[in-house]
């Protein structure tokens, strides 16, 4: 059934520090591997022509990158990685008309049953946030799972059960845990950083939190090579120097 | 968003078709039995359920299309096959009742015209209820798809008095939605900034995309070529949906024209503008999506 859950006893999602982010791909590649088995629980992420000239395939994770311009103060990069949110209001799912979309109450996972999928878009279409893509080879629309296949898989060793995203990536910028848990250690992450929700006003209210940039705590006016300009000769060329200086 | 052929056609000729339909249902003309029953009648299913096969060529499964017809409790397209499968199953016995001069109550018809009128309006709620489409996200959505199917389905009922003024406030409504849907966007208030959150922190631009080719999120939602011709399009539509044919049906009325011949060319100049009102529909309503690819 696509309507959603009244609530949802956990709140699963992800933490992703915008901070220690620095745009690797690692995420998303590994996102790729794990999800295109086909004894995984997303079943394949296909590729359109993959060797060729136009190649484009379906991705559950993109990084993005930004340049952000602060009024004073030189501007920064700050790269973006952005996937599925599991929004508590998602409304992706509400407009499925089959009932392939849904919501699960234990864990607040959005997922979508591919036998019942029809392929007509319109959960992306309603998605603000560019969480889903058809697969141009299955012809059925694909999201993120958290990883619904490692992190209850017990076949797997215990630091191995967190998204595929979350274990590969090498700065840790990725955090994996249950929000409606206040002393979570991602609840209280999101707490101490000031983590925020995208698009807001839309009503969604995604459960992945974001974690802003740390303020740069260095005055940004000192350029780091500027003690390689005040250049003192020494030897014969520091007495030309001098030499010359008093004629 | 991409102007997909078989969802144009679609909501087109459903819409005219179930605003035909709805009409005849309520008896409003009853064709004479036999032939001109039968034609008045089979051109409406055709238009209405042709829509609704048309619509079935974009999906991925189509096979597995008799699955939406199961969340009708939350979907509007789910909702909305289930009002047409119904009007189209209701209207039937009234259909073979005035072709065949059976005599049959009219009630079934009448309840399948209600039906038909809420097949165009679940049509209609598809689009509105996309808060990330902030074109379509709007009070105005839904008098567009009523006012097409009520103005084209007066025009080939041949209800003159009902078409010439739906035809001219079709027309008003068109010119301001044109210019009204400019500023939705931006009225939506949302931005790269909002989008990433990184507002906060200053002025947020693209600095690398995060892949080297278009993929399905850029093909679906970030649909730059339809929109080339979008001033030339909106004014074709005005002319062609609302204009003319209002100009028709005035002189039908006034007797210069052959009642039969002026509606019928007025019906097809009309649809002609509704295809072009519907590819502008598509091509022109921005993704919010797209901010994250720093494009409408």
């Amino acid at each position: 059934m696509t309507s959603l859950p009244a609530a949802t006893s956990r709140r699963l999602g992800l933490a992703i520090d915008l901070d220690t982010c620095v745009g690797c791909q690692a995420c998303v590649t590994a996102c790729k591997g794990w999800n295109d088995r086909a004894e995984g629980h997303v079943g394949g992420l296909g590729d359109a022509d993959p060797y060729g000239a136009e190649p484009s395939g379906a991705f559950l994770n993109r990084v993005h990158a930004y340049q952000v311009e602060p009024e004073a103060g030189p501007p920064q990069t700050v790269t973006f990685p952005r996937s599925c949110l599991h929004c508590e209001n998602a409304p992706c799912v509400t407009v499925c008309p089959t009932g392939a979309s849904y919501k699960r109450a234990e864990d607040g996972i959005v997922l979508v049953n591919e036998a019942a999928c029809i392929g007509c878009g319109l959960c992306a279409w309603a998605c603000p946030y560019g969480a889903r893509e058809m697969d141009p080879t299955a012809r059925v629309m694909r999201k993120c799972t958290l990883c619904i296949d490692r992190i209850y898989n017990e076949t797997l060793p215990e630091e191995d059960r967190i998204p595929a995203c979350v274990r590969t990536c090498p700065t840790g910028a990725r955090h994996f845990g249950d929000f409606a848990d206040p002393d979570s250690a991602v609840s209280r992450l999101a707490a101490e950083r000031g983590g925020y929700d995208l698009m807001p006003d839309l009503g969604t209210r995604p459960t992945n939190k974001y974690l802003p940039p740390r303020p740069k705590d260095r005055p940004a006016e000192v350029a780091p090579l500027a003690p390689l300009l005040d250049i003192r000769a020494e030897g014969i060329a520091g007495w030309l120097d001098r030499i010359l200086s008093r004629l | 968003m991409h102007p997909a052929p078989s969802v144009i056609v679609f909501t087109v000729a459903s819409g005219l078709g179930f605003g035909l339909l709805a009409f005849l249902g309520l008896g409003w003309p009853v064709p004479a039995p036999g032939l001109p029953a039968f034609l008045h009648w089979g051109l409406g299913y055709l238009l209405a359920a042709g829509g609704l096969v048309a619509s079935t060529f974009h999906l991925g499964h189509p096979e597995r299309a008799w699955r939406a017809f199961s969340q009708w409790r939350s979907s509007w397209l789910s909702r909305e096959g289930v009002a047409a499968v119904a009007a189209l199953v209701l209207l039937a016995p009234t259909a073979l009742s005035d072709w065949l001069d059976l005599g049959l109550t009219r009630l079934p018809g009448q309840a399948g015209a209600v039906l038909a009128a809420l097949t165009v309006l679940a049509t209609s709620m598809i689009y509105t209820q996309l808060s990330s489409v902030p074109r379509w996200h709007h009070w105005s959505t839904p008098p567009v798809f009523l006012g097409f199917a009520l103005a084209g389905g007066a025009l080939l009922a041949g209800r003159t008095w009902v078409a010439l003024p739906a035809l001219v406030g079709l027309g008003l409504l068109l010119a301001w939605v044109f210019a009204d849907g400019e500023t939705r966007f931006a009225r939506a208030g949302q931005t790269t900034g909002t989008a990433t959150g990184l507002g906060r922190i200053g002025r947020t631009r693209v600095l690398e995309q995060p892949h080297s080719g278009p993929n399905y999120l850029m093909r679906e939602m970030i649909h730059i070529v339809g929109r080339r011709h979008a001033r030339k399009l909106q004014a074709l539509s005005l002319v062609l949906a609302a204009a003319l044919p209002a100009a028709i049906v005035a002189l039908v009325l006034a007797g210069v024209l052959p009642a039969l011949a002026g509606l019928a060319l007025a019906g097809v100049l009309h649809m002609a503008g509704a295809l072009a009102q519907r590819w502008l529909f598509f091509a022109q309503a921005e993704h919010v999506v797209g901010l994250y690819y720093g494009k409408r």
